[in-house]
């Protein structure tokens, strides 16, 4: 009960933007993280140096005031080699978000480029994959659950349901270890370095990967096969290059701790 | 140089096989059938017809169980084939919901046709409410990853390629993006029919069906929206086997329809990911199966066996009307995980062929008795020695009433002048081993019993066993007013030994 009623405090306050947005990075500590992917230039528990996240993916509310402040990045605006024709095609307007984007809404139909931009402009970046997936082992509890069945299990419901019914708002499931919301069951997230994930087009050719498509890199493969819940969102951001967008799509920025 | 020789020598071989196949009257067997008068096309080798001619041809999708018309060209043509990616919950069983991924909507996914030598400009379209991103590998595509690699599509995009069908073939194809498994067991296959250049012999009906194993975190139907269940995939023990991707799917009022006097064709697939599939239409025996989905077949054919991510075409004739079951004749996933569709023919009877039923009427074997539990008793009571005359009476009755009651009634009444009484008989009276003798050795001739004469015949039973005899007789002695008494296993061992003279030799 006090958590909807904090909620609804805070869509009401005129302070959320700033709250919710770039105000709100939480710490990550350091930490050595086995990865579900298997880098064969560093095999074994990767170090992950701190940094810190934002606490939901950016928002509707959040994008419009970056395209207002950054017209080049408005629909329209953008050129289409860094934000295919779909760039926010959802929004009523270039700078009006209209019914079927909802301020609190996660921001999608944004591009790589496009999230690149907005977090630059946050004196941000994204993130990279593997700060993405170290946060996202976290579940309430624990700094790891990625073992745990039956939370792997609660990922992999929200993998299962098309998204043909409107998002929730973001910051609606409860945070987890790191207070961090939203890395599972709402949207796919961009990470930075996306295009390095070496998984080949056809899945099968694991150990004949299409190497030329990468820059100095080995071929990689999963290393915790049970965890297929991380194979499918590789797959996903795999599928994509870097002016696409979809309907279920956003991100979030980190920044490096000083 | 070395491959070319290889080549020639097999179809030399073919040659000198099809050769005396000529003169047959009858359909040539297996390997000949196809080659023996005309330029037979083998293999990818010979399926290129050149450049595709004429105005680019739309294809024309169907939904399963449907098949698109025969193409009918007979030059190769540009086909433009587009399948869309769908994803949406559909009922897998009754009140049972899946989360299916689709080619086009349905599970399988729609059946495309085309003709050997045609160009297929292969149109994927990913719905841009998708969550996944998805491929295609058909399996009809001379090419690495057969498409899958030209056509990993993001939500809401678009891919294009372009391949020549250079075999001729039924062929599955599936989704092939991580995890491979998953994508398939959501319902991602379907398949493309590569006719031969002159076309597959004319039928009256065609029908698609596919089969498939699906796998949920609930039981059998369990109600609600059930997810996929990766365990139990990797275990390979699926929660349903099921044509056409739902319980029901092809029964009731969905079942395949045709008329008895016409041929049916089928395609039938198999997506998997993991069952292979022991394909039987009940009632029925494949004329033809081309089996493997490829060129040749075979003749009168029971059961086909049909791998994952495999096909066969069958033919049949229908010669008398019913309900004919297709399913997977590994039986417990047709009868407890759904494996069931239905042909109905419609048409007159023949009953030169099949009678339908001729005669229902009551039969009590040796064995009929329902329940042989107090022989068992009896049995395990023997060999312990503690047989008692009840349970001897127990384990009789049973006996008696598959084995005698026949004639004597079930109350020993017998049946006036035919089978004498052995209720109250002063013939048992005067000799109670008269009855393990005559269970034993039967009994032919004139017998008076309670002053009626009987002149007939009593079959030898001595497939009996002593105990059995034993157990019988003593039953007989303890009822209807009889005089009691027990008639042990080692007497009966011994009246086996003699045989009287009034004994019969059976009816």
């Amino acid at each position: 009960m006090i958590r909807v009623i904090a909620a609804a405090v805070l869509v009401a306050s005129p302070f959320v933007g700033a709250l919710a947005g770039e105000g709100s990075y939480l710490p990550i500590p350091s930490g050595r993280f086995a990865s579900a992917l298997n880098y064969e230039d560093a095999p074994g528990k990767q170090p992950v140096a701190a940094y810190s996240m934002m606490r939901t993916p950016v928002t509707n509310a959040e994008y419009l005031a970056f395209v207002k402040a950054n017209p080049k990045w408005q629909r329209g605006r953008a050129p289409t080699v860094m934000a295919e024709k779909r760039y926010l095609s959802h929004w009523v307007g270039p700078l009006e978000l209209g019914d079927t984007a909802k301020p609190d809404q996660p921001v999608v139909q944004v591009s790589w480029f496009a999230a690149d931009a907005y977090c630059a402009a946050q004196g941000a970046r994204l993130p990279t994959w593997t700060e993405w997936e170290y946060a996202a082992a976290a579940d309430e509890t624990r700094r790891d659950a990625r073992s745990d069945r039956i939370w792997r299990e609660r990922i992999l419901r929200w993998y299962s349901r098309p998204s043909n019914t409107a998002l929730p708002r973001a910051g609606l499931q409860p945070a987890n270890v790191y207070r961090v919301q939203d890395l599972h069951g709402l949207v796919w997230e961009w990470t930075e370095d996306f295009s390095s994930m070496l998984m080949d087009a056809d899945n099968r050719n694991q150990g004949d990967a299409d190497n030329a498509r990468f820059c100095g890199a080995g071929a990689l493969s999963m290393n915790d096969r049970d965890n297929y819940a991380v194979l499918m969102r590789v797959a996903m951001l795999s599928s994509l290059s870097a002016e696409a967008t979809t309907a279920n799509l956003g991100f979030r920025c980190v920044k490096d701790t000083p | 140089m070395k491959r070319k020789t290889i080549y020639v020598i097999p179809l030399l071989a073919a040659l000198a096989l099809a050769l005396p196949g000529c003169d047959r009257s009858g359909p040539a067997t297996d390997n000949a059938s196809a080659g023996a008068s005309q330029d037979r096309i083998v293999g990818s080798r010979k399926g290129d017809f050149g450049p595709p001619q004429g105005e680019p041809v739309n294809a024309i999708l169907t939904s399963p169980p449907m098949v698109p018309p025969a193409t009918g060209r007979t030059a190769p043509a540009k086909v433009i084939v587009e399948l869309d990616v769908i994803e949406k919950v559909m009922p897998i069983s009754e009140g049972v919901d899946y989360t299916f991924w689709t080619f086009g909507g349905t599970v399988p996914g729609s059946f495309i046709r085309v003709r050997q030598g045609d160009t297929v400009e292969f149109h994927l379209r990913n719905m841009p409410d998708s969550k996944m991103p998805h491929n295609i590998d058909l399996h009809g595509v001379t090419g690495p990853g057969g498409g899958a690699a030209s056509s990993f599509t993001a939500p809401g995009h678009r891919t294009q390629f372009t391949f020549k069908a250079l075999n001729a073939g039924l062929f599955v194809y599936h989704c092939a993006t991580a995890p491979v498994g998953m994508h398939i067991a959501n319902g991602m296959y379907g398949m493309i029919l590569v006719e031969p250049p002159e076309g597959l012999p004319e039928v009256d009906r065609e029908y698609y069906v596919m089969q498939g194993d699906f796998y949920t975190t609930g039981k059998y139907r369990e109600k609600g929206l059930q997810p996929f269940d990766m365990e139990k995939a990797i275990d390979e023990n699926p929660t349903y086997v099921l044509f056409n991707g739902s319980e029901g799917s092809t029964t009731g009022d969905n079942s395949l329809t045709a008329k008895v006097g016409e041929t049916v064709r089928m395609y039938v697939g198999n997506g998997g990911p993991n069952l292979v599939s022991s394909f039987h239409v009940i009632g029925e025996i494949f004329d033809k199966v081309w089996y493997e989905g490829g060129t040749n077949y075979q003749e009168n054919v029971q059961t086909t066996l049909i791998p994952a991510g495999g096909a066969a075409m069958m033919e049949f004739h229908l010669e008398v009307p019913g309900s004919y079951v297709l399913v997977d004749h590994s039986i417990f996933r047709a009868f407890n995980k759904g494996a069931l569709a239905i042909l109905k023919a419609d048409g007159p009877e023949n009953k030169a062929i099949y009678s339908g039923l001729e005669v229902d009427e009551m039969y009590i074997g040796d064995r009929a008795g329902d329940s042989l539990g107090a022989v068992a008793v009896a049995a395990k009571a023997e060999a312990s020695g503690e047989l008692t005359v009840e349970e001897q009476m127990a384990a009789g009755k049973e006996l008696f009433m598959g084995t005698c009651s026949t004639c004597h009634q079930g109350n020993g009444e017998g049946m006036a002048g035919v089978f004498p009484p052995i209720a109250a008989s002063d013939y048992i009276k005067a000799d109670p081993k008269s009855l393990p003798r005559v269970i034993l050795h039967g009994l032919q001739g004139k017998v008076t019993v309670n002053g009626e004469d009987y002149d007939s015949i009593m079959p030898p039973m001595n497939q009996l066993t002593d105990d059995e005899v034993a157990n019988i007789s003593t039953y007989v002695l303890n009822s209807w007013n009889n005089p009691g008494g027990k008639i042990s296993k080692e007497e009966v061992a011994e009246i086996r030994k003699q045989k009287p003279a009034n004994a019969s030799a059976g009816h």
